[in-house]
Order: structure tokens, then sequence, then C-alpha cells
């Protein structure tokens, strides 16, 4: 029988599997041993491991992300958790300067095997402050390894590939997948990185998307279908390094490019996405591109405005139709709200 | 005892010197923060650390590199931006860097590495280790949020670390009076919880004495951190290899009284002239060496532009 689980249970199993194999596994995180334990992603692990090897911090994002590198410089391997990405952005000067730069900066004498998992909030009115999705911001810089699986199976193994890199890797996790449920293995196995997954099969156009993005669009994929479009679902998994192969082997059969973020478009993935491509077919081959993500402008609260300002499966679908038709066709497939924010209630 | 910090206290003044005159050749091509006038702080705390105790500092790191024994032959190299430096030419005089005696990387961002630190006696505590580390960073570094979580971070997890708070007075050119209400120092840090204390007059035996109190205690299982406030005085521009009296930001008459107790002349008129001559030749001549091992080296490979972005599997 298939062994089925969520997304958040995966990553818990993935943590607690790597923290009882290797003892220089350490968790550390504003509330990752409080009774909610990190939407359950941390649960138990106190217990099992200790109050030494699994901390609540103090809310002291810098420091606290200096004291993971520091203790990764002194042989251990943390694990700093982040129930919001946004309040990453304290954080950003370690991360930059010390976690990206220290191996380069000293000559290869030095490796800082940090985990920073990044929760990406959204849909109830998160608003403003709890809703961003700010991985480009870390794939810009040299020397930070970052990953945002969609699936509960390439969670555990990204996360188990995570802790065991020697390198800093940037893990983000968008809120509404953590309730995704599929296939996982209770042995530990690894996902390699820079290694895209091709979700769903198709020729028409392909869908690239980005974290909770690769959920929405395979939902796209079958509204499609009903107007007779085939198109490709690919999950990059991994940002950096990037596998632009893949997308590239599918763009030369579909000829179109539908990149969705969940994050804003300027200077995002997808702008990068569709760079890269460019470049590498203008010689070649004509393509057909766009990008798709949060509208420019910050995120509001309230439901209606909220709904304007997120992709979702109906607007790709939309999006790709018309890039399938050179825009001479339109078609607005009936918007469906899916479960995970059908359901979800706060207050967070 | 006294030869011992002398040899230290005399080689980190002459390598900097050496450093200040070469430095109108352009053949260091990146910026370098001197040391000098300030070695005793560096001299006092390594002479009271051992072996197997880590520090970090700061971009104005030669005196803390070389003072806990980080090899002077690489660090010029590094100066040099040749792949024979301590960071393969790829750091500088900012990210001087020698695991093999405990010194680790320093940073160009002010308060950097004060977490780093911590972060790393968190580990040694956490693995058992009877080791200490030290974390140096200037009064500037006070102004920044990052040193007062450290210090609540460090004091609430009774980690092993003893903070070296280097107060020249400056940060940059802007007078502490200028960017912190309350001067003193050792008095904000001790009301995060821990023992700290203003070392008055740049003497380094009177740090080494206070500081191997310190590391004393937490060795023997008081553990927590300690925290110094060592008064010192920069006597160079902050980037530089030239006095800067002239600006106008501050007089030399502020630095005479400084002049007056520097170290170097002090612990030298310890010593009978004899070993103290023996002394300085032996360091004259590894100081030669040096420079000429830098001159010699070779610059990186082109290719060397891509390695160490990512350790390899």
């Amino acid at each position: 029988m298939e062994r089925i689980l969520t997304y958040a249970e995966a990553i818990r199993e993935a943590t607690e599997q790597e923290m009882a194999r290797d003892p220089t596994v350490i968790l550390l995180g504003i509330g990752v041993d409080d009774f909610k334990a990190i939407y359950g992603t941390t649960k138990g692990l106190i217990e099992k491991f200790g109050p030494e090897r699994v901390f609540d911090t103090p809310l002291s994002e810098d420091a606290m992300t200096g004291v993971a590198i520091g203790a990764a410089l002194a042989g251990l391997r943390p694990i700093h958790v982040h129930i919001r990405m946004d309040f990453v952005l304290l954080a950003m000067n370690q991360l930059v300067n010390i976690a990206a730069k220290g191996r380069y900066m000293y000559g290869g004498a030095v490796s800082v095997p940090i985990v920073v998992r990044a929760i990406i909030g959204r849909s109830w009115g998160q608003g403003a402050q709890h809703s961003q999705s700010l991985h480009s911001y870390f794939i810009h810089v040299p020397g930070l390894k970052v990953v945002a699986p969609s699936t509960p199976y390439d969670a555990k193994g990204c996360l188990i590939k995570s802790i065991r890199d020697d390198n800093p890797v940037m893990f983000i996790e968008h809120r509404m997948i953590h309730y995704q449920k599929g296939h996982v293995p209770e042995s530990t196995y690894t996902i390699p990185f820079g290694k895209a997954r091709v979700l769903a099969k198709g020729d028409d156009i392909t869908l690239v998307g980005i974290s909770y993005m690769a959920v929405e669009c395979l939902r796209a994929q079958k509204l499609l279908t009903e107007v007779g479009i085939s198109a490709e679902v690919i999950d990059p998994v991994s940002l950096n390094p990037f596998d632009l192969d893949a997308i590239a082997g599918s763009v030369r059969k579909t000829g179109r490019l539908l990149v969705v973020d969940t994050a804003w478009v300027t200077c995002g993935v997808s702008a990068e996405v569709v760079a890269q491509l460019t470049e590498r077919f203008q010689d070649s081959q004509q393509i057909r591109v766009q990008r798709m993500g949060f509208k420019p402008v910050t995120c509001p609260t309230t439901k209606n405005l909220e709904d304007l300002f997120y992709p979702n499966s109906q607007k790709i679908a939309s999006a790709a139709y018309t890039l399938v038709h050179n825009n001479r066709k339109f078609w607005t497939p009936t918007h469906v709200e899916p479960p995970e924010i059908m359901e979800f209630r706060g207050p967070f | 005892m006294y030869e011992k910090f002398y040899r230290s206290l005399y080689r980190i003044r002459r390598v900097e010197e050496e450093i200040a005159r070469i430095y109108t050749t352009d053949k260091i091509k990146s910026p370098v923060h001197l040391s000098i006038g300030q070695e005793a702080v560096s001299v006092g705390v390594c002479e009271a650390l051992g072996r197997d105790d880590i520090v970090f500092g700061t971009y104005r790191g030669h005196a803390l590199y070389l003072a806990k024994g980080g090899d002077l032959r690489k660090m010029i190299a590094e100066l040099y931006g040749k792949a024979t430096g301590c960071a393969k030419g790829k750091g500088g005089s900012m990210h001087l860097i020698d695991t093999d005696v405990g010194v680790m990387g320093m940073s160009a961002v002010v308060g950097t590495t004060i977490p780093l630190a911590a972060g790393y006696a968190y580990a040694l505590k956490l693995r058992g280790k009877n080791s200490v580390v030290a974390s140096f960073f200037g009064d500037g570094a006070v102004d920044e949020g990052v040193f007062h979580e450290s210090m609540n971070f460090a004091a609430l997890k009774k980690i092993p670390i003893i903070f070296v708070c280097e107060n020249n007075f400056y940060s940059i050119h802007s007078h502490q009076r200028a960017r912190q209400a309350l001067c003193n120092i050792a008095e904000r840090a001790r009301v995060y919880g821990m023992p700290a204390e203003r070392i008055d007059g740049n003497d380094v035996l009177r740090i080494y004495e206070r500081v191997m109190k310190g590391v004393q205690e937490i060795r023997s299982g008081s553990l927590g951190p300690r925290f110094f406030e060592c008064m010192t005085y920069r006597w160079m521009e902050h980037v530089g290899p030239n006095e800067d009296f002239e600006a106008g930001y501050r007089l030399r008459s502020e630095a005479e009284p400084w002049f007056e107790k520097d170290q170097v002349k002090r612990l030298g008129d310890f010593l009978d002239p004899e070993a103290r001559q023996m002394i300085e030749d032996e360091v004259e001549g590894e100081i030669r060496e040096a420079f000429e091992f830098a001159e010699q080296s070779p610059f990186p490979d082109d290719v060397d532009l891509y390695t160490d972005t990512f350790k390899e599997a």
C-alpha cells in the first residue's frame, strides 16, 4: 500500500531521520519547540533530541543566523526555521555577506552547511508582510543554493539533501503546499539539486511552476485539456542550481513557455528563465514566452483584491490558451477555489 | 613572559610598518586597516588563549591574526593578492583566516563576526569541548543591533566566550560621543547578564591578566560570557598607511598620551638589550622573508575566479 504523508509531515520526517542519523544536526528558530511546532513540522523533536539540539530563539533573526553560521563553522549542521519568509529580511546581512561568501572569500578554508527553512504565507489576509516570496533575492547572490520543492516526496528528499549539503541552502516552503498529500517512502533518500521534474507531459505549451505554482499549473493543465490543449508541466524543484536543459528540451518541443512564479515578475525567476531561454533559442527557433506572478503591488488583505493579486489555475489556463492561439483567441475557465485556500482558517 | 609579549608586539608593529612602507608602491592593491597603536589588545588576549581556542575578528585584523599565531608569509601573500595567500588571494587584508591556529575569517562589515563567534561557542559547549572563543570588535560595532542580540544570546545560553571590545573611540571619523548616549560599553554589556569590565590604558599585561582569569574561570566550568572593554587608540588613519591628524576630526594632542603608553616600547624596555636585539633581529629576518615570499609567489590562475563558490561533494 502506498504510504501517504502531507508535505508538512514529510518535512518533519526528514528532520527527525537526519537528526537521529547525525548528531551534528541541530534545529533552531522562533517557535520550533512550542505546541504549534511550525505547523507540525517540528513536532516531537525537542522531546526526542533535547533542548540543546532543538531550541527556540530570541527574536533576533540577524544574530541567530550568525549563530547558525558560526555553529556550522564549528562542525554542526544547523537548520534555522523562519515561519515567515518576510522575517528573513532581518537576516540578509549574515546570509549574503557571510553564508554566501564565506567559502569564496576565505579561499576555500571553510564551508557553511546551514539550511534556512523559509515559509511563504498566502491568502486569508496574510497581507503585505506575511506573504512575500523572496527567493529571487537569494538566487541573485552567488554562493547560496535555493530549493522550492512542491510535492511531499520532493520535500523530504530535498530537505535531507539540504541538510547533508556542505553549503548554505535556502529551503523555500509554501504554506499552501504544507497540506498537499503524496507518496513518501519511509526510508531516507535524497533528491538531487539542479534536476527539474516533469509533472505532466504535453505538446502545445510548457508551463513552469515555481513552488506552489507547480500545483496550480497542474490544475491549469487539467482545465486546458477541456479546450484541447496539451500542456507540459515542469517543476524546477531547485532554483539554484537550475535545470535549464529540462525546460529548453520541453520548449524545443512545444515552442511556447509560460513561467509562473509565486512572486513578483520583475527581476524574478520567471524573468531569468525567459531571458536564458530566449538567449539559447534566438538563433535556432522562434519561441513564444510569457511570465506570470504577483501583480506589481504590495499584497492587500481584503479578499477581492487578494484574488486579483495572486496567480491561480484559472489565470494560468487563460494565459496559456492565449499564448497557444497566438493572441488571437481568448478563453477563461470558471474559477474554482482550490481546497487548501477554501478550507484555510486563521489565525494562521 | 616579557620576551614572548615583546616579540609578538614588536612583530606586529614592524609588519604593519613594512606594509605602510610598501603600500605606496601599489603592490598591495586592496584596502588595509592598520592596527598600529592597538596591538596590545590582541597580544594581551591571545597570550591568555591556547592554540585550540578560537578568535573571530574584524577588517582591522592584522594584529589579531598574528597574535593568535597566523602564518605571516600567507598573510603578506594575501595582501599581495597571491595564490599562496591565506585566502588564495581572494580575500585580502580584510578577510584574513588561518583555521590551523583558530583564526576564523574576518569580515569587512562591522559587527558581523560577533554572532558567528557566539554560534561557534554554542557548538563547542554542545560538543563538550574545553575551548574558548574570543570575539573581537570595535566600539563602532556596539552601535549595531546584532551586537545586542548576540550579548543576549551568549548570556542566555551561558556559552564559553570572551567578548573583547577594542574601544579606540572612533568609528571611522566619528567619535563615540557623537554616536552613543552612554559611552561606558562595559556597563552596557553588564546589563545583559555577564561580568564586564573596562581595562584602561592599553596595558598589555593588565589585559592579559584579566582575560586569563576569565578564561580560567570558563575552563574550570564557570561557563558564560565575559566582557572586556579595552581602551586603546588607533595611531594611523582609518584605512590606509598614513597618519591623519591634519584631517581635523581629531588632534595630535589627543593621541600623544597614547604614544607615551606605547606597549612596544614599554615591553622592550623591560628586556635586557641583548635579548631584545636578538628578538628584533629574528623578527626582521622573518618579515624580510615573508615579503620576499609574497613577491615571488604567483598570482592565482584565471580558472581560480570560479573555484570555491561552493564546496563540492
